[in-house]
């Protein structure tokens, strides 16, 4: 039974850990607009065009928005 | 003559010296429009950053060191066809967010220690049945209790206080037995552990916690979804006056316009507030006033109200005092006099609450006695009577109400329905009268075209998309039918005529017959109530007669009201001639016309005298003090706001059809409440026995608690039910593009 030594404290702080992440998300306002972030997620305008064109590999079809 | 718009009420200061400012944006359809509008905004010239909230719809937009121009953000907004307007967090909202916040806070806290606690009680429950030390039980409680109780000292809070405040007002809510219930389950546990005992319900409290936080989140936030809704409704009517400062106008919100203050009313635009006219001659639209469809030819000397739509002319204001505004004053009076003798509706959670504490506690006490009486030691008699009070612990119940609640606003919600009162489902549901007024509520609150299907489609279009730039009422109307919603550039406005502007090298015009080459003849209006405006593309002509035009699902929705076995009137304001033909076609047998404020209270009133629950829908502001008498009100978006503030419920949009959604979701909605307590109750039937009995381990009354909540919960779904939807053709047909 001494595996419980450790085995308690890590269960309760990988816990703790996830309860910090979620308050610190709550407040850094990323349930302000959940449904936002849904759409935000597929605009690709906040990609450069040199910088998506490094995607863009000669003789693959890269499909037009 | 210079204009400028005065927002500075609406702006924010920014800690980095800057200024910020939030406008609802109308018009957000899709994805795409994210970019769009905050790729435009933030071009603009000191705009620092921009970003638009998609769920609710508002924008916030900051500026460099105070530089704030929003009307550079309106025009982009118009630019890309979007319609926005500053808007003003109300305290009451702001408060809200913040209790949400709370909420899901005490609810992640909740959480962490539910799971935390389970995986401790589970090894404890499967050790107690193989080979588990006492000692390491011992170790296992201690550590859920350390876990346990910090928590529920934080997440039971919004539980606490609010049992608190009934006992403070020697009430009993549902809160009281939730608070008493977990207070003693967890100070039994200590007391069990600290004896070495073999069962602990740290987890039976605090998942008791997470599951109450759940519903009571869920219900908060979709309240709170609901009101941003209503609130940008709110700041686009966008009600702004324009005052005269010297020489200059300027625009400022509506509500800091103060007596003696001189106002400039164009036409096409509401009259903001009580006054007399000093300048100008004009027809006033009194329909969200007094109901009258009429027009009212006004002059200098004449007295006009809030919420007149100014037709024609110009006109020169001067604000009235709040005294000596004969009209609203009596509304005010009847108002007052309504809400004073209103009867306080006691909703079903509280009846039930008020039932079941005493008897839930009752019963923990005689089994405590009845235990002693047998001989059994107190120790064992209070464990048992701990025990019966932690199950019947009204999870189950405190979830039965609002689990439904939640569902069935949310369905409303996605119909176009937000509800103001939250007791307004359960007042609906019993509703077997339904009052409508006419003007704005059975008719759409604008008039519109009547002769759409008499006009080429292509010229119909080019005349809406002209429409556009004007305010001009009968120009709105016509611009209703646009599909395409951005302006022509270039348009030129000339005042008291019409619009022109060149499209494909050839002029158009949209104004008056004569402005636009239409002979008199073809332009001769059918009747009184009928308006004329013209439309000239070139060679091409058109002619487009505007009036008062009944909603588009008026006549399906009322007739599926009356096969619901509901009494349908109407009590209008406006003249027998004008209600006649509308009751006529609606097919409602029972009809009053020219009615004043207090004859419309005293026909509810007559209807409640008999023993009638009478739902009122209206819209103007001599339907206030009915709405305040009736005993459940729904109103229009387009409402006048002092009557808005009296309605149970609001719809948007043109159709009726969301007052059909509202009864029949409120009846299901009340039968799945009366379902769930049921179950509920039959769930207490069955556990209290085994509670009584003593039988009762953490085990059981774990999964008789999950159990019973999931099971009401899942029941509450089925409010999500699918509503049979009337036709919408029309709707189908005028729906404006998405980008």
């Amino acid at each position: 039974m001494n595996v419980l030594v450790y085995l308690l404290p890590m269960a309760l702080g990988l816990g703790l850990i996830g309860l910090f992440a979620f308050l610190w998300s709550l407040r850094s306002g990323q349930y302000e607009d959940l449904d936002g972030a849904a759409l935000r997620i597929l605009s690709d305008e906040d990609i450069a065009p040199d910088q998506s064109s490094r995607w863009d590999r000669p003789g693959r079809d890269r499909q037009k928005k | 003559m210079t204009e400028t718009l005065d927002f500075s009420s609406y702006t924010r200061p920014r800690s980095d010296g800057g200024a910020e400012l939030e406008l609802a944006v109308d018009g957000v359809t899709c994805g795409a429009c994210i970019s769009r509008i905050e790729t435009a905004v933030k071009r603009l010239p000191g705009v620092t950053d921009a970003r638009l909230n998609f769920t609710n719809r508002r924008l916030n937009v900051a500026w460099a060191n105070g530089k704030a121009r929003p009307d550079d953000v309106l025009a982009a907004l118009q630019q890309l066809g979007y319609r926005g307007h500053p808007f003003r967090a109300f305290k009451a909202e702001e408060s809200e967010a913040a209790q949400a916040r709370w909420l899901l806070r005490c609810l992640s806290v909740a959480g962490f220690a539910a799971m935390n606690v389970m995986l401790l009680s589970v090894s404890v429950w499967s050790g107690n049945v193989t080979d588990i030390t006492p000692e390491t039980r011992d170790l296992f409680h201690w550590a859920s209790a350390l876990i346990a109780l910090p928590a529920a000292a934080y997440a039971g809070q919004p539980f606490f206080q609010s049992a608190l405040r009934a006992i403070r007002a020697r009430q009993l809510n549902m809160d009281v037995p939730i608070s008493l219930g977990v207070l003693l389950a967890l100070g039994m546990s200590v007391v069990e552990t600290a004896n070495h005992a073999s069962h602990a319900y740290f987890d039976s409290a605090i998942m008791l916690l997470f599951f109450l936080l759940c519903g009571r989140y869920l219900d908060h936030a979709l309240r709170r979804k609901t009101r941003a809704v209503a609130g940008n409704l709110a700041a686009l009517k966008g009600d702004v006056a324009h005052r005269f400062e010297g020489n200059e106008i300027t625009s400022i919100p509506a509500d800091l316009v103060t007596a003696g203050d001189r106002l400039l009313v164009r036409p096409g635009e509401r009259v903001p507030a009580d006054g007399v006219i000093v300048n100008g001659t004009s027809e006033i639209d009194e329909s969200l006033v007094t109901g009258e469809t009429a027009r009212r030819k006004v002059a200098a000397g004449a007295t006009v109200y809030a919420g007149s739509m100014n037709f024609s002319g110009a006109l020169t204001l001067k604000v009235l005092a709040a005294e000596g505004r004969t009209l609203i004053d009596e509304v005010d009076r009847l108002l007052e006099k309504a809400i004073a003798a209103k009867s306080r509706y006691t909703r079903l959670a509280d009846r039930v609450a008020r039932l079941y504490a005493p008897v839930v506690h009752v019963t923990a006490a005689l089994t405590a006695i009845g235990w002693l009486i047998a001989g059994a030691s107190l120790h064992d008699a209070v464990v048992t009577a701990i025990a019966v009070l932690i199950i019947t612990c009204p999870c189950a119940i405190a979830l039965a109400i609002p689990a439904v609640q939640v569902v069935a606003s949310g369905t409303l919600f996605r119909g176009g329905t937000i509800l103001n009162a939250a007791d307004a489902l359960e007042r609906v549901a019993d509703v077997d009268v339904v009052v409508f007024d006419k003007t704005g509520t059975l008719t759409l609150p604008e008039p519109r075209e009547a002769n759409v299907m008499e006009i080429e489609p292509d010229l119909l279009e080019t005349a809406a998309r002209l429409g556009l730039s004007s305010r001009h009422p009968l120009a709105a109307a016509v611009a209703h039918q646009a599909r395409i919603r951005t302006p022509f550039d270039n348009v030129t406005e000339e005042p008291g005529r019409g619009m022109r502007t060149v499209i494909d090298g050839r002029e158009a015009r949209l104004g008056s017959a004569a402005f636009c080459g239409v002979g008199e003849a073809q332009a001769a209006p059918v009747d009184e109530a009928t308006s004329v405006i013209a439309f000239s593309h070139g060679e091409r002509k058109a002619v487009f007669r505007i009036r008062q035009a009944l909603r588009p699902d008026a006549v399906e929705v009322v007739q599926a009201l009356a096969a619901k076995g509901l009494d349908i009137r109407i009590l209008s304001g406006d003249r027998a001639s004008a209600v006649a033909p509308v009751a006529e076609a609606l097919g409602v047998a029972s009809w009053q016309a020219g009615l004043k404020p207090a004859e419309k209270i005293a026909a509810i009133e007559a209807l409640k005298a008999a023993g009638k629950k009478v739902l009122m829908v209206g819209d103007g502001i001599n339907d206030a003090p009915a709405l305040a008498a009736a005993d459940v009100s729904i109103s229009p978006i387009s409402a006048a706001d002092v009557t808005q503030a009296q309605a149970d419920a609001m719809f948007i949009g043109e159709r009726l059809q969301p007052v059909l959604d509202t009864i029949v979701v409120a009846r299901r909605a009340r039968s799945l409440m009366k379902q769930n307590l049921a179950l509920a109750a039959i769930y207490n039937a069955i556990a209290v026995p085994i509670a009584i009995a003593g039988l009762v381990t953490p085990l059981i009354a774990a999964a008789a608690m999950s159990g019973s909540s999931i099971l009401v919960t899942v029941n509450a779904l089925r409010a999500r039910r699918r509503l049979e939807t009337v036709e919408p053709m029309s709707e189908i047909m005028f729906r404006p593009l998405c980008c």
